[in-house]
């Protein structure tokens, strides 16, 4: 399951097509494609065909692919153009929206994995801060967004806070489950070389509860990226979320359909981004 | 007795229990071990040897009576009495050299300087073969290389006594076999105090100057002492058809399975035989 086993069909199509005609060396890399490539692009064929069926008759709510393409072509091939305002290509869009990710999201880091370890260590901190987090949990991002609203008195930070807010709890979560499940061999090593506190910190918390910790990063940053659409629809400005929701009252229902691949796309990098990162810092005992 | 090394005296030890309940482990453990001396624990599972080792490891503190080792009382734990535990217990994080060097570098942060202590490491990895495969990882070396890490760590420490919990249990026959040759030839070597835990009789015998046999819980204590007049070094092919060695054998099954038959209660939660290698103690 490397990162690219599912993202690149989209982009490889040619070249599993040139494939068969390559030099006998690369018949592993040949056979590795064909098992591994050919099943998604197959599919994804199969379902653009009947998508295009159904967009083409008369009548249809939605355009066919073709029509998409053709659409929003001018956002494909440009997409850092320039026009001052709202009117900036889909690259600014998407790197506007992940913007506020990486600021929400990075505190969600800081301030989760500390709170997590809080209440992983002290039982007390876990019997005072549990319920209010089990409540706190399920409120749904976008509720948050009035009370942000309210508070910061501007969209850029409420927007920034959702994130934080929707990205913490999995964090937290995680981080405790993993120090609470250290095993007692650990716990014994370090006392019996007397490991201090920090020490104890650096050297063994920390690389033990990894796994679990980068589980709860990888939830968080899955979850973030879902809020940061709706919260970009509320608030305005630039942000693939708010492009969306401009493209819709404007009806170019073509440029939502390539607004939402993006999204789709950029959701599953950070995802294997973080899994990656994990599987690099846990040297593989974390979930790849 | 002052005059002993390491010495456990009227060691009692309960654990609380559900409802309130106390329930004695340990009860009156008196044991006296010299200087150099490896002495084996040997009883059925659930005896509670593990906790006689974990008291004078100082991961568990007896509910009455004392530990003294080299005249001074012991307390926390700490790297004076180092544990080889029984499922190694590598930080599977780090390499094979990192493991050792955790401990290394901490003990010795101020005593040795940097390039002492990588001799240092190398020395102790060397002496249980390990040299070949300093930057492996836990996950990519057998279990009996991970005991063989466990060991050299725990020699890296320069423990006054050595404490073995049950070092080979999770091993198969051959690899046990041959760790338990690997430790006669270190102890030959350096002349380490030893308190090992084991279930197995053989070992106990080939390895030990005096083999400690605790009768089954709850509340237990040592039934018997008995000592292996064997001559070292002690070559296990030799030794097969040595009446001495057969004789000690036989004392110490007939200790366990005369003296101290183990009554397995038939509850759901039961199921060690008393050979298995299962459990430390409830």
């Amino acid at each position: 399951m490397s990162t690219t086993d599912t993202i690149e069909p989209i982009r490889l199509t040619p070249t599993a097509a040139a494939a068969p005609a390559a030099p006998a060396w690369l018949g592993n890399t040949v056979r590795k494609l064909v098992t591994h490539v050919l099943p998604p692009v197959i599919i994804l064929a199969v379902l653009l065909l009947i998508w295009e069926a159904l967009g083409s008759r008369p009548g249809a709510a939605l355009p066919p692919p073709s029509k998409v393409v053709a659409d929003t072509w001018e956002l494909i091939i440009d997409p850092f153009y320039d026009n001052g305002g709202n009117d900036v290509g889909m690259a600014w869009q998407l790197l506007a929206s992940l913007k506020r990710v990486a600021y929400g999201y990075a505190l969600a880091v800081v301030v989760g994995v500390g709170l997590g370890v809080l209440v992983g260590q002290s039982t007390w901190a876990l019997r005072g801060l549990d319920p209010i987090f089990q409540v706190l949990r399920t409120v749904p991002p976008l509720a948050w967004l009035p009370i942000s609203l309210a508070g910061f008195r501007d969209g850029n930070p409420s927007a920034i806070f959702v994130i934080f807010i929707t990205a913490i709890w999995p964090i937290i979560i995680n981080t405790s489950i993993g120090i609470r499940n250290i095993p007692e061999d650990y716990r014994n090593v370090a006392k019996v070389i007397r490991l201090n506190g920090l020490e104890y910190f650096g050297q063994i918390m920390l690389p033990a509860a990894a796994p679990f910790i980068f589980s709860g990063l990888r939830i968080g940053v899955g979850l973030s990226w879902l809020a940061i659409v709706a919260a970009e629809m509320l608030i305005g400005g630039v942000g693939i979320g708010f492009f969306i929701w401009d493209a819709w009252n404007s009806s170019r229902i073509s440029d939502i359909i390539l607004a939402l691949l993006y999204v789709g796309l950029i959701g599953f990098v950070l995802d294997r981004l973080v899994a990656w990162i994990g599987h690099l810092v846990t040297r593989g005992t974390a979930a790849h | 007795m002052s005059s002993a090394y390491l010495s456990l005296s009227h060691v009692d030890m309960s654990f609380a229990g559900r409802n309130g309940a106390v329930n004695p482990v340990l009860k009156g453990i008196n044991l006296d071990v010299q200087r150099g001396e490896f002495i084996s624990l040997i009883g059925h599972s659930g005896c509670g040897k593990s906790t006689v080792l974990n008291i004078v490891a100082g991961l568990l503190r007896a509910t009455a009576g004392g530990v003294i080792l080299d005249g001074r009382e012991i307390g926390a734990p700490g790297p004076d009495r180092a544990v080889v535990f029984q499922n190694h217990s590598l930080l599977p994080w780090l390499t094979v050299w990192q493991n050792v060097e955790l401990a290394v570098d901490k003990i010795f942060r101020d005593t040795k300087t940097p390039s002492e202590r990588k001799a240092w490491i190398r020395h102790n990895l060397e002496m249980v073969n390990m040299g070949h495969a300093l930057h492996r990882l836990p996950s990519e070396i057998s279990g009996g290389m991970k005991q063989r890490v466990g060991i050299a760590r725990a020699l890296a420490m320069e423990p006054k006594v050595l404490l073995l919990d049950e070092p080979f249990g999770a091993l198969d026959a051959l690899t046990r076999a041959h760790l338990q040759d690997e430790v006669i030839r270190i102890q030959s070597e350096l002349g380490n105090t030893v308190l090992m835990i084991t279930h197995d009789v053989d070992e106990a015998v080939l390895l030990s100057d005096r083999v400690v046999m605790m009768t089954n819980g709850p509340g237990a204590t040592i039934g018997q002492i008995m000592d292996v007049p064997l001559a070292r070094p002690r070559n296990r092919i030799a030794l097969a058809e040595d009446a001495v060695y057969n004789r000690c054998r036989q004392e110490i099954l007939s200790f366990l399975y005369e003296k101290q038959r183990k009554v397995e209660p038939i509850a759901p939660s039961s199921r060690a035989t008393p050979d298995t290698p299962v459990a430390l103690q409830a």
